[in-house]
């Protein structure tokens, strides 16, 4: 020990500091700063990006305490299940207290990076005053402000490089918010607006884009007609990433023969999204691009029929990453299968919530994908129905998933051939995909499926349960089993208090556990609060009128109707509504 | 218990348990469906509710879901629809894209804009009574129709051409 404490003494700060600029994994960073104490203060002071998953799993003046350096910051908020409406509005997740706290103690904050948060216009005014060289904003599944915010950012933030936006709820309130980018601002390289809905100043953007050389990734909202986007294409030739807005013209206009020139001139466009309101014929009008791309985005786009779709595809050989609709149908990923050897992610979203039509893909379209497609690795794959014998199937041909996410529309729905649980087929993918980290199960599924993971499944981190399982000894197969779960989250499942207290440590390791309408009590969560001090147990009701009368008359004995409970170094929140009680 | 009833040997089909829970958590709008207990292991797959019904289900953001309906309450197929419409002494006719708009005040609103003509506010009663003009459409059967008595989807899968009727003229379509 002591011989090696000399040869390290014989490294100046510099130089280990200088070594640890090439460990840029969080784990590596964080497992170097457990070596001894002077690694651990070189480690601590040149720490410039912080992840932390679960934002009240700390708290602002520790985060700066630990690592006052720190440059680019990324801060998850609610669960993953607030996604679908099961978190009610105002639980929590708010950037505002981290802001303030790094903008108190000068933290020469460059990038912040805020996923499922609440982001209220107050925050957005407060980042763009206090970061001379703020760089990076990017929200994603956000919510709580306003345009008048982002006037605000583009106002002030005078390197502003990164403005991405995606899939958040914004109030537009028809500002002109582009227009704040003032004329010395040419540092842009990345734009995107996709998710907003209202109109926004054309000639304004022309002009930024214009300015904004370096400009890589630009990606425009609805409200922006094909002229626009036409207009731009020649202004920035040098694009890599592009989201149309709107794409429907008539093809035989001036416009479109114009946009078809233009968009012939984008040799480094990889990236291709957006077609928010889109006239099938228009679509041509991309081949001469489809070639190089490596991503393509087309999940916006009811309107595209599937023959349409797959015109298009068979353009675009190189496609490493698909997000389409199942209006594309079994057919049509056929055509995937044969065309794209080089996909490695898939996602098939449902075209019709509401029962209007009836295009959906089955396990025909995923069996053909997983033999078609060598390098696949990553899937989301809502589908009408699936079979054991397609998911065995699939596993032998893909047995390098990473993320495995299948979401039957009818979510208990067994084998379509043989009327099983799918628990069989699930089994095969856990065996087969030793690598698996991420896991969505779905259709009919006893504890049986459960087994199969616990025994497989020794990488995974997390998993997504709906509508399955028998009893206690499912969830207890799966807390037993993964030895990496870092996520679980249950709804509508006879899980109950045997299996939530059987090994109440693990939950010290994980970082959250979800639990709605399932069969555990309010008396089981209180022990468990009680004997873990480091585990924040919440119970959360419904959001309404008299919630916290409602619940206070629960009894022990009363089921819960949602448990949240994550671990955590600094106790309660102080933030909690009234709907929600931490026990 | 719960925990022992969780762990009880049953014959019946798995989940028979589950239909309480799920009843719970789903919206009020849907209308009970106990799960069949029937103990028959070849049963038909029990339909727990109809698609959008089950709170959260299918699992897809609110920003997707958003752009679907749009998509469900605007159209069936995806290209544009161009009808043509004449105003009765118009000296051309002008056509419009009946997908452009996502309810009959919109579409009114730019008909009277176009036509530069007004067409006063509907009633199921009345038609456009009192109106300076009445708009109409000719259907897939041939027939002439009073814009507005029909849901809009409904209007948009049938309509194949419009016609701005001078008020006069409209008043036998009008009362029925």
């Amino acid at each position: 020990m002591c011989l090696f404490q000399s040869v390290m003494n014989y490294f100046p700060e510099e130089v280990l500091e200088h070594v640890f600029d090439f460990l840029t994994s969080h784990r590596d960073r964080n497992a170097v700063s457990l070596v001894c104490k002077s690694w651990y203060s070189v480690e601590k002071f040149s720490r410039k990006k912080v992840f932390i998953g679960n934002c009240y799993a700390v708290n602002p003046e520790r985060l700066i305490a630990r690592f006052p350096r720190l440059r680019s910051l990324i801060l998850k908020g609610k669960p993953h299940f607030a996604d679908f409406n099961l978190v009610p509005h105002d639980w929590g997740g708010h950037v505002y207290p981290w802001i303030e706290a790094m903008a108190k103690s000068r933290i020469n904050l460059e990038e912040l990076r805020l996923k499922r948060m609440v982001v209220s216009d107050e925050s957005l005014k407060l980042l763009a005053k206090s970061f001379p060289n703020f760089k990076s904003l990017v929200l994603v599944s956000c919510e709580g402000f306003t345009t008048n915010g982002l006037a605000a950012i583009a106002s002030n933030c005078k390197f502003l490089r990164e403005l991405d936006l995606q899939e958040n709820e914004v109030d537009d309130r028809k500002g002109h918010w582009l227009s704040c980018f003032p004329e010395s601002c040419t540092s842009l390289v990345s734009l995107n607006f996709a998710c907003l809905k209202g109109e926004v100043n054309a000639a304004a953007l022309e002009r930024l884009v214009a300015r904004c050389r370096n400009l890589r990734s630009l990606r425009l909202n609805h409200a922006l007609p094909l002229e626009v986007l036409q207009k731009i294409l020649v202004q920035a030739p040098q694009l890599n990433d592009l989201g149309t807005g709107s794409f429907t013209h008539d093809p035989n206009s001036e416009t479109f023969i114009k946009l078809k020139n233009a968009v012939k001139n984008c040799h480094s466009i990889r990236s291709l999204s957006g077609f928010l309101d889109v006239n099938g014929r228009c679509l041509p009008a991309v081949y001469p691009i489809c070639a190089n791309l490596t991503a393509l985005n087309l999940s916006y786009a009811p309107g595209i029929f599937s023959n349409e779709l797959t015109k298009l595809i068979r353009h675009c050989k190189k496609i490493e990453r698909l997000w389409i609709l199942d209006t594309i149908g079994d057919k049509g990923l056929g055509v995937v299968a044969n065309t794209c050897k080089e996909l490695q992610e898939l996602r098939v979203f449902p075209s019709d919530l509401y029962g209007v039509g009836n295009a959906a893909v089955t396990e025909e379209g995923l069996v053909a994908i997983s033999a078609g497609c060598p390098k696949l690795n990553s899937i989301l794959y809502f589908c009408q129905q699936m079979t054991n014998a397609a998911l065995i199937t699939v596993a032998k041909n893909c047995p390098n998933f990473i993320r495995f996410r299948l979401c039957t529309l009818n979510p208990i729905v067994p084998d379509a051939a043989t009327n099983q649980p799918l628990d069989e087929g699930f089994g095969a993918i856990v065996q087969s995909c030793k690598g698996l980290t991420r896991l969505s199960v779905s259709g009919q599924l006893t504890d049986q499926v459960f087994l199969y993971i616990g025994m497989y499944a020794e990488q995974l981190e997390m998993l997504s349960i709906a509508f399955a399982g028998d009893s206690d000894k499912g969830m207890l197969y799966v807390l037993n089993g993964c030895k990496k779960l870092k996520k679980l989250e249950i709804r509508d499942s006879p899980f109950g208090n045997m299996a939530l207290l059987s090994d109440m440590g693990k939950y010290e390791t994980m970082r959250s556990l979800w639990m709605s309408s399932c069969q555990v009590t309010l008396g089981a969560c209180k022990t468990l609060a009680e004997k873990m001090p480091r585990l924040n147990v919440e119970i959360i009701s419904e959001n309404e009128g008299g919630a916290g009368e409602v619940e206070a008359r629960l009894d022990d004995r009363d089921r819960v109707e949602k448990m949240y409970l994550y671990r955590t170094l600094v106790g309660p929140r102080t933030d909690a509504p009234d709907f929600v009680r931490t026990l | 218990m719960e925990t022992s009833v969780a762990t009880e040997l049953r014959l019946g089909l798995p989940g028979r348990d589950r239909s309480e829970a799920k009843i719970i958590s789903v919206s009020n709008k849907r209308s009970s469906s106990e799960m069949d207990d029937s103990c028959d292991p070849q049963q038909e797959s029990v339909v727990p509710a109809q698609k959008a019904q089950v709170v959260g289900w299918p699992p897809v953001r609110s920003y997707r879901k958003n752009i679907l309906q749009k998509k469900a309450e605007s159209s069936s197929d995806g290209s544009a629809m161009f009808v043509k419409v004449s105003m009765d002494g118009a000296p051309y006719l002008r056509k419009i894209d009946l997908k452009f708009y996502t309810n009959y005040l919109d579409l009114l609103k730019a008909l009277q804009s176009m036509f530069k003509c007004t067409i006063g506010v509907y009633s199921e009663r009345e038609g456009y009574d009192g109106s300076e003009f009445a708009p109409t459409y000719e259907d897939k059967d041939g027939d002439w129709m009073l814009v507005g008595d029909v849901p809009w989807e409904m209007f948009v899968t049938s309509c194949k051409r419009m016609r701005i009727m001078k008020g006069s003229e409209a008043r036998g379509l009008g009362c029925l």
